[in-house]
């Protein structure tokens, strides 16, 4: 399982990604501003872990091809399509001797199909889901998703529910996961939200002496 | 362990008189973790035809897509409606096509004969070996509870009200011993003149 950390929540209107912005080598904490979230389209985002190099190359790779298709077809794939799309290059790739290490969580906004987000992982498994997470840090974040999560959640909610999140990882999981950013999209498009870091979330709520 | 137990999941099938029944649980799973309870592995892929899949999720996605895909160009081909028996001869060449690296799933099909309303079951290992008997089949990861459930409660000649009760108690209560199935069963009985859905409330643990 990856080291690194993304989480997914879908809303009535929209969808929230969130992932920390670690890079390690091996033991070594190399870089603090390692962006995983990856914008494929104007609606649509994705949000990888896995190896190093094969993050970059596969959603590279797959954000060519979503324009490519806008390019030649004058529309962009909804987040269905671009989830069959991604699923169905990994699930031809692990049959050959250059399989690609990825996990992803796609989420998109599609005026007629709504707010979708998708758990995808690095064997081609696919699955539109509420709630979801990769990495060791999801292991703690499950219950606390499940918990609180409902399908009348407002975004202000869904960004609280997300430094919940945060909080329990920066808590309880010994890799340190200092920053993590939170991009959203909706109706109007993909954007950036404020981070969560140990700036934005006082002291007392991270320790464990309580 | 086996690849075939990965994500978890079961379907069972059963003939009864003048009718089948097809059932699915809903986990979709990443070995012990439970990422979904909404991922049905069966699928409608003719007015009177069922497929079911367990076994490993991506491959599930991708045989039923490659399968659709060949039932509609033999369809546009002959210009008739595809049966099951062909289907189920049709799906066992394509699995054996993949003999020496293939696909890890278990399939099931459930059907009624277009022209003479014969029901009609099947299972298959991964490689396309085809078994339709005219009891019951099973697959997945709680096969053996299925096989004890099917065996005690199943009879010959069920109408299909009475066929819902034995498949709907036979699948809730195998896949109730089983950690990587349940969390939810939908139940699909197949007569000439309509298909009936039902979805089971069950133990979400």
């Amino acid at each position: 399982m990856a080291m690194e950390t993304i989480l997914g929540i879908k809303g009535p209107d929209f969808v929230m990604l969130a992932s920390d912005t670690m890079q390690a080598k091996s033991l070594v904490f190399m870089k603090d501003d390692q962006s995983k979230i990856h914008r494929l389209s104007d609606f649509n985002m994705m949000a990888t872990v896995g190896d190093g190099g094969d993050t970059i190359q596969f959603t590279d790779f797959i954000s060519k091809n979503l324009h490519l298709y806008k390019i030649s077809h004058g529309y962009h794939l909804s987040a269905k399509s671009a989830a069959h799309f991604t699923r169905k290059t990994l699930a031809d790739y692990i049959r050959t001797n250059t399989r690609y290490q990825v996990a992803m969580l796609l989420a998109g906004y599609d005026a007629v199909e709504g707010p979708d987000l998708h758990y995808i992982d690095s064997y081609g498994a696919a699955q539109s889901i509420n709630h979801a997470g990769h990495g060791w840090g999801s292991m703690f974040c499950g219950s606390i998703l499940q918990r609180y999560w409902n399908s009348k959640l407002s975004q202000e909610d869904a960004y609280s529910l997300m430094k919940k999140c945060v909080l329990e990882i920066q808590r309880r999981l010994i890799i340190n996961q200092r920053n993590f950013e939170v991009y959203v999209v909706d109706s109007k498009g993909m954007r950036k939200m404020e981070a969560i870091n140990p700036g934005s979330l006082n002291k007392e709520s991270i320790s464990l002496s309580w | 362990m086996s690849i075939l137990a990965y994500n978890g999941g079961c379907v069972v099938a059963m003939r009864g008189k003048d009718c089948v029944a097809i059932a699915t649980d809903h986990r979709f799973g990443i070995q012990a973790q439970t990422i979904s309870t909404d991922f049905k592995k069966v699928f409608h892929i003719g007015p009177r035809m069922f497929l079911g899949l367990t076994g490993l999720q991506t491959d599930i996605l991708t045989v039923r897509d490659r399968l659709m895909f060949r039932k509609n160009l033999y369809e546009t081909r002959e210009n008739r409606e595809m049966c099951p028996k062909p289907f189920s001869a049709m799906m066992s060449s394509f699995l054996y096509e993949h003999r020496f690296g293939p696909y890890f799933i278990e399939p099931v099909v459930a059907g009624l004969d277009p022209k003479t309303m014969e029901p009609f079951i099947c299972n298959m290992d991964l490689i396309g070996c085809p078994n339709a008997p005219d009891d019951f089949v099973v697959a997945g990861t709680c096969a053996e509870q299925l096989y004890g459930m099917c065996e005690t409660l199943w009879k010959p000649d069920l109408e299909p009200d009475q066929l819902f009760e034995v498949i709907a108690q036979s699948i809730v209560n195998a896949f109730d011993r089983d950690a990587m199935s349940g969390w939810g069963a939908t139940v699909y009985i197949i007569e000439k003149d309509k298909i009936t859905e039902r979805t089971l409330k069950t133990r979400m643990d």
